[in-house]
């Protein structure tokens, strides 16, 4: 079991074996208005790494992606992505760095006015010119069938389920092959089959692509399948960090308390 | 005069004057939450003009993207202002008519008729029916983009939304609100010389050559040209007001509104400024 204070004990401490972490925030803050939704977090993930932010609703773990992608900017404290540091940087700039990250949205997000094929296509289209009609085609359909969808290809978003919103905006995250995954409750709102796949979906992935993946969520099931490593938020603040197991052994009470209700 | 209602009867100071006080603060703090909004908002605008304007000289240029806002603006628009030109027309026509033949200058109806349409009504018809139907959908669109997070993956694909939203739409304004203003005032001498032919026999080659006896391009391209910036304060407005909103249906419906009124009042706004601009450079 891992406190807070130990945790920060410990990622102080130089990187074992001088290995930079993928992703690392610092000591991150964030404000909207009055309102304070991170409060000093400090969080690393390195390459084949999953690490799962636990929380309950309006704690901040939207936010925390959306800081590491860049969407928003912290009030203090910095991240860095592969060692450098994106907190301030422009935004031609932080494209370089975004086109290493894939993002699935809680909603998804995907483009309305395109159809399956165009969503997946549309990170392509712009970054990797390089690539023929055809070849763009071909790795447009590769990529849907990873994610079970490439019957889909010529649907609109309206047409097709939340659960398989959620698959083509997760083939979308990977169409540029990103080193880092950023997954926003991938199983919100779907029914227990469907969270299962999407679960089994992220693994696969996983094991054959050793992406960093942070992933948010307020299922603790799913945390548990897809992610090696926990971190638990509360009122801004990572509580705890580390195995399931650490958690189930924690004496802290509201780690006792989200553990009983989840 | 009789301060009543201002001065506290007696025995009750204290409260009226707790009660103005509150009345004096609540005024005062309105008026500064309006004063603060007012120049937060003009400088947001700032702000996004000119990451606007940063997108759309650097390279990679969304060609297809500008293509599609062109017809989206340009040929879908053409009908809406073909019929309000042609409305314009027949209105100014009778007017016209009336007038001059009272004050016996009929034979300045063909003069008038130019004039009023292709200096005056053409333009400023042109911009406002743009602003309604464009400012409108251009806004919605881009609000309901926002509120489904859209322009954020968008942004989180490495994309600049500036660039690929922003820049084209405003580009595709500029560029089709003056030749939309032709067609109006097409439409609308067209439909003009029409109404008065049926009262009174007229040739359009007569109607043409009389109304545009003397006339020099200084009298009529500043005019047509000025609303390029119609244009571009209806791009602007409405990319603004689209890719600011928060807040679900509610704030998409805001955005829509936001951005034809807001664009409708700028635009005037701004041709009063045109107006003496040309007056001044083009005599």
């Amino acid at each position: 079991m891992a406190t807070t204070y130990d945790i920060a004990i410990q990622q102080d401490a130089p990187e074992q074996g001088g290995l930079v972490p993928f992703v690392a925030v610092e000591n991150v803050y964030k404000s909207f208005a009055e309102h304070r939704v991170l409060n000093g977090v400090t969080l690393r993930v390195n390459q084949g790494e999953t690490l799962a932010v636990l929380g309950r609703s309006g704690t901040g773990k939207s936010v925390l992606l959306r800081l590491i992608i860049g969407l928003n900017t912290p009030d203090s404290g910095s991240i860095h992505i592969h060692g450098q540091d994106i907190t301030g940087l422009a935004l031609d700039r932080m494209g370089a760095i975004r086109k290493k990250m894939g993002f699935l949205f809680q909603h998804a997000a995907l483009y309305d006015s395109l159809t399956v094929g165009g969503n997946v296509a549309f990170p392509l289209e712009h970054h990797r010119r390089d690539l023929s009609g055809p070849e763009r085609s071909d790795r447009v359909r590769q990529l849907l069938a990873e994610v079970g969808m490439e019957g889909d290809i010529g649907k609109m978003p309206s047409d097709i389920s939340g659960g398989m919103q959620k698959r083509v905006g997760l083939a979308r995250a990977l169409a540029l092959e990103p080193e880092i995954l950023l997954l926003d409750e991938p199983t919100a709102g779907l029914d227990p089959i469907s969270s299962g796949e999407i679960d089994e979906l992220i693994l696969k992935l996983q094991r054959e692509r050793q992406m960093a993946s942070i992933v948010v969520t307020h299922d603790l099931h799913s945390a548990r399948t897809i992610a090696g490593r926990l971190a638990l938020l509360n009122e801004g603040n990572v509580v705890i960090e580390g195995t399931f197991e650490d958690l189930q052994q924690s004496d802290i009470s509201f780690v006792r308390e989200f553990l009983k209700q989840s | 005069m009789s301060d009543r209602g201002l001065t506290p009867a007696a025995g009750h100071t204290a409260p009226l004057a707790v009660r103005r006080t509150g009345l004096e603060f609540a005024v005062a703090s309105s008026g500064a939450r309006l004063f603060n909004g007012f120049f937060e908002w003009f400088g947001s605008l700032g702000i996004f003009s000119w990451g606007v304007l940063r997108a759309a000289v650097t390279p990679p240029y969304e060609w297809r993207e500008l293509i599609r806002q062109l017809d989206e603006v340009g040929s879908k628009s053409f009908p809406l202002v073909a019929m309000a030109g042609a409305a314009i027309g027949v209105v100014i026509s009778l007017e016209a008519r009336y007038s001059l033949t009272r004050f016996g200058a009929k034979s300045m109806f063909p003069a008038t008729l130019v004039y009023s349409v292709v200096q005056v009504m053409g333009p400023v018809i042109t911009g406002l029916v743009v602003s309604g139907r464009v400012g409108a959908g251009m806004g919605a669109e881009l609000a309901s983009m926002k509120v489904t997070e859209q322009i954020d993956a968008i942004e989180a694909s490495a994309i600049n939304p500036y660039r690929l939203l922003a820049a084209p739409r405003i580009l595709a304004c500029i560029l089709m609100l003056p030749l939309l203003t032709l067609a109006t005032d097409a439409c609308a001498l067209l439909t003009g010389w029409f109404a008065q032919s049926l009262v009174e026999p007229l040739s359009f080659h007569q109607f043409i050559t009389s109304g545009f006896n003397g006339a020099t391009f200084n009298a009529f391209l500043p005019q047509t040209f000025k609303t390029a910036v119609y244009g571009f304060i209806i791009g602007l407005i409405a990319c603004f007001e689209g890719m600011r909103t928060r807040g679900g249906a509610a704030g998409v419906g805001r955005a829509a509104t936001n951005s034809v009124v807001l664009a409708s009042l700028f635009l005037i706004l701004a041709d009063v400024v045109l107006v003496k601009f040309i007056l001044v450079f083009f005599p």
